[in-house]
């Protein structure tokens, strides 16, 4: 891994920090990237599925997570994780995060003050597992031109006065963030801007030192020099300069460490950071500046004078012709004033050439040769997908299997009742819809739901019906008015059919099979009824289409069961307030000797 | 600040609470009170179980961080002879111990407050032992030695044996590697005793969080273990995890800076209670250049270049503030500089440095309008200490926030220079000394 971060690296944004994740966006837009750099974002208390943001002078979705591994399981390439929780969880997180095998590349620990041993404790687990940990205690990382983490770099205008939308030639780490940007703002004053750039992390204990980091940028063909800003405090740049002596840098480095204030103060006074303390002689910042000049480092006489420095050496490596000037590239701007939409659309667009229903413009999917049918539909629109043939083939199975049910099922009579009534279609239409519920059509939605609890706890028969009669409630999709083993459901029996010769397992429906048996055995009559039927043979087709437990579950909960009962039976609904409005019959009034009147006088008037 | 020092008498208090838990076949007689002056001690000695301090000989010594008690002749273990103190005899000392200040060999200078009074604990020079921990780069380290006492720092390398403990190695191996280096003059009779003494310090040191952890000497007479000096420091960040185990642990800031001025406290008061950042100390109350500046690393080098040009002496206080602080905040703090700096006239002027590099997230102008508030109550004074004021920010909203003070610097008549992010961070330190020699 020469290179920290290229311009397809995709992050795991740990916490919702939605200042953070725009700049990130505004950044990569302005840059010209393809894909965003935030992939998902890990918020373990949201019950968002999403989060809006900017892209440019439009919006995005960013998926939104509770966990970690639901994030990379949707996002298998998201290589880097940001890991932005407090310091109470930031060692949990990250410890999960390595964990998870052959996923993160480089972890970014932002917390300031974990514990010093659980800080040493993920550190040397990241090592361990080839992973690379920036901080904790960092503002983070850049590759200009091609990835920013988070807040590094300051706003967007500074940004680009400090030349880091494209890669420049030195490569830099700090120990500080806030000198980060300091720096960069004096290598695009003094030479061409950055190729890479690290800020370590001001606690004592950071995983990525400076000599790892430089020694990444030694292989970096884009970095032709290195400018390291240490400070007081800790040994970590004798381990610079070793690798300078031993040639395993060869680049030229500038270095300064910051700090020389200290050897005025014998203690007490705490210069800097948490990791800025001179324990030692060989700790101070003027010991550190001797020695990284005495091996061949570039040391200025003081940080005033680290400008003069960065211009000399960038002057001379241009000269000998190994940096090339930079052709300035395109960038993209950001509107400045930007309005959050109100709606969001996933399904259909209407604002090209021709419409289309998930993509596909519906003249692919309208007229008979295009093979598509009303299934094919469906499930565009609904689930965004094309489904294989025989999934389609079954959602039409299932809309025209409860197409009606006569005209004496509540539905149906309310939507004749108010046809009579001189309303029109629609009016008589949704009267008729609006019985649809727990109770009318509901039973497919209760018996997907029960069915499948049932299954997923590995029940037995006898303990989902023992479980059932303890929450007091019938078994959804269990039971038919006459309809018996001895006198099938015709319609049943033409679905279990269609399911055993299409679909590639039916596991709910075996099981749902073998509580039948059960509770036939007690009464005659408590099948399995249509309205189970299609309950938990979709399960059984959401399964086969290789969704997860939880979005069935969801798809359940959302009511997407019962709207294949609303759209089959819409059909049957108009057909009947088509049927009253040809016959004429007037205005229905219900006979006063069918009503049991039970009103008791009043006491006094 | 992770590391922290707490009082020898807080780490015994630990010692004494865990002891059950860790250190298994040993006794700890913990037996120890801390005072802070003789009525005190007087009074405690009244107590249920404090019995002891009329009954036993005692040992009086300052318990406030500062070690080579005994060199400064600061520990009172006889009047005649070793063993012989008496309650009176150690109240008597402590309130002559009070009476005026003192200074360290080391050149720590000041009062007196905090007192460890405990039993004299008889015992022979090979029943004594050194044992440490604490951290070296990346690694625990263990240090042992057959001989205790404070004679044990001359001579380490003879005498102290170090044992590395990387941070993933398992519990076996920590055993095997305690066991193997524990030093060869230990007599085989108390071998196994210090084996299984060690190892468990080592546990506790640790699951507690030390950063560093000292008894010297550990004194093992039988299965007594007495601890007769300790040294401790803890790593605070592991504060919120460690509530129930620590309890309620004073951090005490070290001997001869207790002194903070007012001003400091507060500002370490505001900043306890701010989720921003908010330090101040006061290096020199009549130096004659003053800093106001954002950010941690800015304000090292800010110190770093007023040492280097003007020399340390002008430096009159070191401090910052970051992470985002309000209004109301920065304008306290500003406050609390100006009024500091306008006490002390100087005959020179004085200089004010308004510095800090470019933010990454805090916005410039917002916290500018704190420092002008500040400015418009203090301007009178500034005028009268003869102040020049040189700014240069950088960051979110930097170009209103530069604005603003130039026009404030007009309305109130000081004489302010502003600078932006295409001025290298600390040349207004040279610029403001360049100015004043022309």
């Amino acid at each position: 891994m020469s290179r920290l971060f290229t311009r397809d690296t995709q992050a795991i944004f740990w916490n919702n920090n939605k200042s953070a994740i725009q700049r990130m966006l505004d950044y990569d837009y302005v840059i010209n990237r393809e894909t965003p750099s935030v992939a998902a974002i890990v918020a373990p208390t949201s019950s968002a599925k999403f989060e809006k943001f900017f892209w440019g002078p439009d919006e995005i979705m960013i998926d939104v997570f509770r966990s970690t591994k639901e994030a990379v399981e949707a996002h298998p390439n998201a290589d880097v994780l940001l890991n932005f929780a407090s310091f109470r969880t930031a060692y949990d997180v990250t410890m999960e995060a390595i964990a998870i095998p052959n996923q993160f590349r480089v972890i970014m620990v932002t917390a300031e003050g974990i514990p010093e041993r659980l800080a040493r404790t993920m550190n040397q687990a990241a090592r361990d597992a080839g992973v690379t940990v920036i901080g904790p205690a960092t503002v983070g990382a850049i590759a200009p031109g091609a990835f920013k983490i988070a807040n590094i770099g300051g706003t967007i205008e500074n940004i680009i006065k400090s030349k880091l939308h494209r890669a420049g030639s030195a490569g830099l780490v700090t120990r500080s963030g806030g000198l980060f940007n300091e720096l960069c703002n004096i290598i695009a004053l003094n030479a061409d801007g950055i190729a890479e750039g690290v800020a370590i992390g001001g606690d004592r204990f950071v995983g990525s030192v400076f000599i790892d980091n430089m020694l990444r940028m030694e292989s970096n063909p884009d970095v032709k020099y290195m400018i390291l800003l240490g400070e007081v405090g800790g040994t970590e740049e004798y381990k610079v300069i070793e690798a300078v002596k031993s040639g395993k840098i060869t680049k030229p480095v500038i270095a300064w460490c910051i700090g020389t204030i200290a050897k005025h103060f014998s203690s007490g006074v705490q210069f800097g950071h948490a990791g800025a303390s001179a324990n030692a002689d060989r700790e101070t910042a003027e010991a550190k500046n001797r020695a990284m000049a005495e091996a061949g480092i570039h040391v200025p006489e003081s940080f005033n004078d680290l400008p003069r420095v960065i211009n000399e050496v960038y002057t001379k490596l241009y000269n000998e012709g190994v940096i090339l000037e930079i052709e300035e590239p395109e960038i993209r701007t950001i509107p400045k004033v930007r309005r959050p939409k109100n709606f969001i659309c996933t399904i259909s667009d209407d604002r090209g050439e021709e419409a289309t229903y998930a993509g596909y413009p519906i003249s692919s999917v309208a007229t008979p040769d295009t093979g598509k049918t009303i299934g094919d539909v469906v499930s565009l629109l609904w689930f965004k997908k094309v489904y294989p043939r025989w999934a389609v083939d079954f959602i039409e199975t299932v809309i025209k299997t409860v197409a009606d049910h006569g005209p004496a099922v509540s539905g149906a009579h309310n939507a004749k009742v108010t046809a009579r009534a001189g309303k029109s279609v629609v009016e008589s239409l949704v009267t008729g819809l609006l019985t649809i519920g727990p109770r009318f059509g509901g039973a497919i939605d209760g018996a997907a739901k029960y069915f499948k609890y049932a299954h997923d706890n590995d029940m037995t028969p006898a303990e989902f019906l023992a479980y059932m009669k303890k929450e007091g409630i019938p078994i959804p999709g269990i039971g038919h008015r006459i309809k018996s083993l001895r006198n099938p459901d015709l319609r049943v029996e033409g679905l279990k059919k269609f399911a055993a010769e299409h679909f590639p397992e039916t596991p709910l429906l075996d099981y749902a099979l073998t509580v039948e048996q059960l509770t036939t055995s007690k009464k005659d009559n408590l099948i399995l009824n249509v309205d189970g039927t299609i309950g938990i043979l979709m399960v059984d087709m959401w399964r086969s289409l290789g969704y997860h437990e939880e979005e069935i579950d969801e798809f359940i909960e959302s009511g997407t069961l019962n709207a294949f009962f609303i759209l089959g039976r819409t059909i049957g609904f108009i057909g009947h307030v088509l049927d009253e409005k040809r016959l004429a019959m007037p205005m229905y009034r219900h006979p006063w000797d069918d009503i049991l009147y039970d009103v008791h006088k009043a006491e006094e008037l | 600040m992770a590391q922290r020092a707490i009082r020898e008498y807080d780490g015994k208090q630990l010692f004494a609470k865990h002891w059950n838990e860790y250190f298994d076949g040993f006794h700890y007689p913990f037996k120890s009170v801390l005072v802070t002056s003789a009525d005190e001690l007087r009074q405690k000695a009244k107590e249920h179980g404090f019995e002891w301090l009329n009954q036993e000989p005692l040992v009086v010594k300052p318990d406030m961080l500062f070690g080579k008690r005994g060199k400064n002749d600061l520990v009172l273990f006889k009047v005649n002879k070793p063993g012989d103190v008496t309650l009176e005899d150690a109240a008597k000392w402590i309130e002559e111990k009070q009476a005026h200040d003192v200074t360290l060999l080391s050149g720590q200078h000041g009062h007196l407050t905090h007192f460890i009074v405990e039993p004299f604990t008889p015992h022979t020079q090979d029943q004594e032992y050194y044992i440490a921990a604490t951290t070296v780069g990346e690694d625990d380290v263990l240090y042992m030695s057959a001989e205790g006492g404070m004679e044990v720092e001359e001579g380490w390398d003879e005498k102290v044996n170090e044992v590395r403990i990387p941070i993933n190695m398992n519990e076996a191996d920590i055993e095997k590697a305690i066991r193997a280096n524990v030093p060869e003059d230990i007599p085989a009779e108390n071998r196994e005793a210090f084996v299984s003494f060690a190892i468990q310090f080592f546990k506790f040191f640790r699951d507690m969080h030390f950063a560093y952890l000292e008894i010297n000497p550990l004194v093992l007479i039988g299965t007594d273990a007495h601890i007769l000096d300790l040294v401790a420091r803890l790593d605070d960040t592991a504060g919120f995890m460690m509530k129930d185990k620590w309890g309620d642990i004073e951090f005490p800031t070290a001997f001869g800076m207790e002194d903070q001025s007012p001003e400091e406290k507060a500002i370490a008061e505001a900043d306890s209670k701010s989720g921003a950042s908010l330090k101040l100390t006061i290096l020199n109350p009549q130096g004659r250049i003053w800093t106001m500046v954002a950010g941690g690393g800015a304000s090292v080098v800010y110190a770093d270049t007023i040492a280097d040009m003007a020399g340390v002496k002008d430096l009159a206080n070191y401090g910052e503030y970051s992470g985002g602080p309000t209004t109301g905040e920065t304008e306290f703090y500003a406050e609390t500089i100006f009024d500091l700096m306008t006490r002390y006239p100087d005959p020179r002027g004085k200089i004010l440095i308004i510095g800090g590099a470019i933010a990454n997230f805090t916005d410039v102008a917002k916290t500018f309008t704190g420092i002008i508030n500040a400015l418009e109550k203090w301007a009178p004074k500034l005028k009268e200490n003869n102040t020049k004021i040189y700014v240069r920010r950088g960051g979110p909203n930097y170009e209103k926030g530069l604005q603003d003070m130039k026009e404030a610097a007009e309305r109130l008549g000081l004489e302010i220079h502003v600078y932006g992010p295409e001025t290298h961070v600390t040349d207004i330190v040279r610029m403001a000394l360049e100015d004043e020699k022309k």
